[in-house]
């Protein structure tokens, strides 16, 4: 076996007192492309130690040769199984710098997509929990559902996975019929099958003992690693940045948060499981404030950052003017510096932008919940066996996009 | 009482006086700076006050500023008060010619990985730190790839095809 010159083995290793084990970065069982390589005393882990880093992109060095707009494709990779939550986080920042309001009707809209994606990031989770610990049946029935949110954001910007929805002051075009028709669909259809997949998990008794005290953390400690989130919410902590720092309107919005206690396993899942339950119920009550509002607005009247209509680009001349000056990155983008969050499915994703003024930014930092928790992933599994390892890294949701960038 | 920008202020000037600098509000946020010495002395004071209990840090990242010759880089430190939901940020500036600074790892285990980013990417040397390594770039890396004078791309590359990527 070759000996990686820059991990050095820990001295029990050498000594044969205990084995080290490589749960590579090529796993089923990682959902992801990250390795830890454990030390274990038999089937007992003794320590872990992670290397990241293998999917890292250099994102935010191209955010330095970009313009704001083309910035979104990078944030879409981040946590790609929430892209639009990454870009609304993203839109939201730059609006914050340059001062734009954006109308209720965006904001809503851009609660539903948001929502949308929280609920299909934790339906992966869960029941990626499940297929862990050998159930792939709950699995299989919910991503059914993500199927149709994949429809639901075709629809809207054209993409499935990695979206680029939105723009900076609202969205590219607005919903069409057919995206409220999907929506209606799965607001009616996925209750049913988020329920069928709560009978199969919740109160099953070997899903139960698998993941019951397995990677508990209290919240002092989750607060000291830096958590935020549904892992944070699973210790105990009710920090959600959606009520703290309300964006886009979420004040409007009636929604608990769910708090566990122990931060174990099963707390983790149960926090999503409710956390599902809550975004459909925000989704639902966004789709009756729509009725409410004048349907033709989709953006906010920022001509100056929003691209015109094409039609207005070959018949109008201040249309021109600002097309050419917003595709040229000639805009008046204001130099300041901010750190904006929003609420990613995995927790506080923010964005600390510092703006010179020019067409691209100076300095962007995107502030990744799930690079700043995994570091405490040693300290949840020091002595469990290697299938509690195993189960406590998937219920962490460690996305392996988010975690290098 | 809830806690304001111009408290904290109050109570950051009370106890370190003329050492802490440019106090400005960019949008709503507290932001300071700190002379390198001291970081952890004015971290270590807001988390153990009990009126400011800034007791979590929310990120910690580099910016390369090549014009400021003598404090070209600055380590940024957001930190956040749960309780009063209060967000205040921290700079420290250092020459890159000597760039260390003291780890905050004793203090928040979540600095660890990020201050080995900041040092990864820019060169920031923590001292203290119990594992400064580079985490995201390969380890046989010689450069610092965030700094402002290094370009997009790895000149240093044989392997690409020019004429593929349509250059």
């Amino acid at each position: 076996m070759l000996e990686q010159p820059h991990i050095s083995l820990p001295q029990g290793s050498i000594e044969k007192q205990t084995t080290t084990l490589n749960l590579g970065p090529t796993h089923p069982a990682t959902h992801g492309v990250f390795q830890n390589i454990l030390e274990m005393d038999g089937e007992r882990l003794v320590n872990a130690e992670s290397t990241v880093g293998y999917i890292h992109r250099a994102f935010e060095k191209i955010a330095e040769r970009r313009p704001y707009y083309q910035i979104t494709p990078l944030t879409d990779r981040l946590n790609y199984c929430s892209a639009p939550i990454n870009n609304m986080g993203w839109h939201l920042t730059v609006e914050k710098l340059l001062g734009v309001q954006t109308p209720k009707r965006v904001d809503y809209l851009r609660v539903i997509i948001m929502e949308l994606a929280r609920i299909t990031d934790h339906l992966i989770c869960n029941g990626v929990v499940g297929v862990d610990t050998g159930a792939f049946t709950g699995f299989l029935y919910l991503m059914q559902f993500r199927e149709l949110a994949y429809e639901i954001y075709e629809e809207v910007c054209g993409s499935r996975l990695t979206t680029n929805i939105g723009r900076i002051g609202g969205f590219e075009r607005n919903f069409t019929p057919a995206a409220f028709q999907k929506t209606e669909k799965f607001l009616a259809g996925f209750p049913k099958a988020l329920k069928e997949f709560e009978t199969l998990m919740t109160r099953n008794r070997i899903f139960v003992e698998r993941t019951t005290g397995v990677g508990p953390i209290s919240a002092e400690r989750a607060m000291n690693y830096g958590f935020t989130g549904p892992n944070l919410r699973a210790a105990g902590v009710d920090y959600d940045v959606r009520v703290a720092h309300p964006y886009s309107s979420y004040e409007d919005f009636e929604f608990s948060i769910p708090v566990g206690s122990t931060g174990d396993c099963y707390d983790r899942y149960l926090v999503r499981n409710a956390e599902m339950w809550q975004s459909l119920s925000i989704i639902r009550q966004a789709m009756d404030k729509l009725k409410s509002l004048p349907d033709d607005v989709y953006h906010a009247d920022v001509p100056a950052y929003y691209l015109p209509e094409k039609q207005d680009v070959y018949t109008k001349m201040e249309a021109l003017i600002y097309h050419f000056k917003i595709i040229m990155g000639e805009s008046d983008i204001l130099p300041g510096e901010l750190y904006n969050a929003v609420e990613g499915a995995n927790g506080e994703l923010g964005f600390y932008l510092i703006s010179d003024g020019g067409r691209s930014p100076y300095r962007l930092h995107f502030r990744r919940p799930c690079f700043i928790y995994y570091q405490a992933y040693p300290e949840l599994v020091k002595g469990a066996m290697l299938s509690d390892a195993i189960i406590c890294l998937s219920s962490l949701n460690l996305i392996a996009g988010e975690l290098d960038a | 009482m809830s806690l304001t920008n111009d408290y904290i202020k109050q109570r950051l000037v009370e106890k370190f006086g003329e050492e802490l600098t440019s106090f400005e509000e960019p949008f709503g946020l507290l932001s300071f700076t700190a002379p390198a010495a001291l970081n952890l002395k004015v971290m270590q004071f807001l988390y153990d006050d009990e009126e400011l209990q800034f007791r979590f840090l929310t990120d910690l990242t580099a910016v390369h500023y090549p014009n400021q010759v003598g404090a070209e880089l600055a380590v940024v430190y957001h930190l956040y008060n749960f309780r009063e939901k209060v967000r205040l940020r921290l700079k420290i500036f250092v020459p890159v010619a000597a760039p260390k600074v003291f780890t905050a790892t004793k203090l928040f285990e979540s600095a660890n990985w990020m201050e080995r980013e900041s040092y990864d990417f820019y060169g920031v040397e923590f001292v203290g730190h119990p594992n400064l390594k580079r985490i995201l770039n390969v380890d046989e890396m010689t450069y610092f790839p965030m700094r402002k004078e290094f370009p997009l791309e790895d000149q240093t590359r044989v392997d690409k095809d020019d004429e593929m990527f349509g250059r």
